[in-house]
């Protein structure tokens, strides 16, 4: 018994969605360009290196896209950040987005990728787990969580083959295993777990570069906080697109943390301390 | 082909009334009363994971006591059109009135339904406020869709108005969460001890299931009192 109507029962907000209101999901079910790739459309890449459609091209110069995200195991927990910048083109589109959301105590999605289909997915992902646990009593177990957002990142293939791309990181504490864990996918929905650390965005190789000399696993908070700031640093330094720490407006990148106790944000000033004191080291 | 029976209008609904009230008599009470941070949702309820009081959204909560499946059905469909219509505008726009409103137009449809058994349930619809500078809002439906708001205190069930009655005399508006939870104990042993003297009942965190809207919580306001937290209220 439904509102709407329909007798059919299900702890899915997706599957719900497809089914009593299919118009709020035309993005993200058969893609804005319809089903069928324009003919000349090269299934693109979110890091830079896209062929651009004839036609799509001005679209895609502005669209906003969303740069640098990661995630990092540490002893206790994990941490998951991001820059505030979305870019357009050559432009600055956006200086304070945030692309690192809570999902429910226990875990959080990064998303990069093209920033308004990214950012419905999260909104769509955070409804999907709270609608589960509300429905059925109990949380959805990690890995069940990461399947569902693999669903979601599927459903986008007609847009991700038109070179709109959305790539999330989803994050999370196992209470279970008592372990932080990442879940990293591509832009058909494939899913990967890391056990380490993982970085993706137009500046996710720079910051993986960063991470990949300076990580090590049984890390305490503080260091991984530290190496986090600093792998941010990195990405905005080389690439073009993904912002840096801004004294001036007072914008710093997103981070939290997840560990047995639940998700916390990592406040602005800590952030900017953090920043200060890394900016003084390279000084040095 | 014989001829149905003529039964008249009145006599059909009088019959669903009385069907429904019988219904509802046998039910269990829940307890809402409103504390200095929200409310409370007390009901007597020995099962663990099978809840009378449940999460809609995020200020919303709902209370039912009846037949499990029909209000189970009201759950299922709240926590639905909820989630609907807040991915459709934005989250504050879900709002315990117009969820009322919903509730009312079902149940009322199916108890007017020539061929269908009306629903026997009683359901308390729970908001906490937004802000201190606005109210909470209780909601009281009824099995034939009419409903009405309550505030302070209020009880659903068969011996409602008796439990009523006591926490008429035992309320006071500025209760914290355990004078709350303890006030919700006691006048249920007290309605208890009215049946039978002699075999002294006693309320403990087995034996009912309690939960709040905390005004001071983060988005979600709905919190299960876990039974250490209970017991621990309880003994002092």
């Amino acid at each position: 018994m439904v509102f709407s109507g329909s007798d059919h029962r299900t702890s899915d907000f997706l599957e719900l969605l497809q089914r009593e209101r299919p118009e709020l999901l035309s993005k993200f079910g058969t893609g804005v360009f319809g089903t069928t790739p324009l003919p000349d459309s090269t299934a693109a890449s979110w890091k830079g290196q896209r062929v651009p459609t004839p036609g799509l091209m001005d679209l895609h110069d502005n669209l906003l896209e969303g740069t640098t995200i990661l995630a990092a195991v540490y002893n206790e927990g994990i941490i998951i950040a991001g820059d505030r910048q979305a870019t357009a083109g050559f432009q600055v589109g956006e200086r304070r987005i945030r692309k690192v959301y809570e999902v429910d105590t226990y875990s959080a999605i990064a998303i990069a990728g093209v920033a308004g289909p990214a950012m419905e997915m999260a909104k769509l992902f955070q409804v999907q787990v709270e609608f589960y646990e509300k429905i059925e009593g109990s949380s959805l177990s990690l890995d069940g969580k990461a399947n569902s957002l693999s669903n979601m990142v599927k459903s986008n293939l007609p847009m991700a083959m038109q070179g709109l791309v959305v790539v999330p990181i989803f994050a999370g504490y196992d209470l279970k295993r008592k372990q932080g864990k990442i879940f990293k996918y591509d832009a058909i929905g494939g899913q990967y777990e890391e056990s380490e650390y993982y970085a993706t965005g137009s500046g996710g190789k720079d910051a993986q570069a960063t991470l990949k000399k300076l990580y090590s696993p049984d890390m305490p908070r503080d260091g991984a906080l530290q190496i986090v700031a600093e792998a941010l640093w990195d990405a905005a330094d080389e690439d073009v697109a993904t912002g840096g720490p801004d004294f001036i407006r007072e914008i710093f990148p997103t981070i939290k943390v997840i560990d047995s106790t639940g998700i916390s944000d990592i406040p602005d000033a800590d952030v900017k301390a953090l920043y200060t004191e890394l900016l003084d080291r390279l000084r040095n | 082909m014989p001829a149905p029976y003529y039964v008249s209008p009145e006599q059909i609904m009088q019959e669903k009334e009385d069907f429904a009230r019988k219904g509802i008599e046998k039910a269990k009470e829940v307890i809402v009363l409103e504390y200095r941070d929200g409310i409370l949702m007390v009901a007597e309820n020995p099962l663990a994971t099978v809840f009378k009081i449940s999460e809609i959204y995020d200020r919303i909560a709902l209370a039912a006591t009846g037949l499990y499946p029909d209000y189970e059905a009201l759950r299922y469909a709240g926590i639905q059109g909820a989630e609907i219509k807040g991915f459709t505008f934005n989250r504050e726009d879900v709002t315990a009135r117009w969820l009322a409103n919903q509730y009312s137009q079902q149940i009322g449809a199916i108890y007017r339904q020539p061929d269908a058994k009306p629903l026997e349930v009683e359901i308390l619809l729970c908001e906490i406020r937004e802000d201190v500078s606005s109210n909470n809002r209780i909601y009281h439906l009824s099995f034939d869709g009419t409903f009405w708001e309550d505030n302070e205190y209020t009880v659903i069930g068969g011996r409602a108005d008796e439990i009523a009655g006591i926490l008429e005399d035992q309320y006071s508006n500025d209760l914290d969460l355990n004078g709350a939870v303890r006030l919700a104990a006691r006048t249920f042993e007290t309605i208890e001890a009215e049946v039978d003297e002699a075999e002294r009942y006693q309320v403990t965190a087995e034996t009912i299931e309690a939960a709040v809207l905390d005004v001071n919580r983060n988005r979600r306001k709905f919190r299960r009192l876990l039974p250490d937290e209970l017991s621990e209220i309880l003994s002092t």
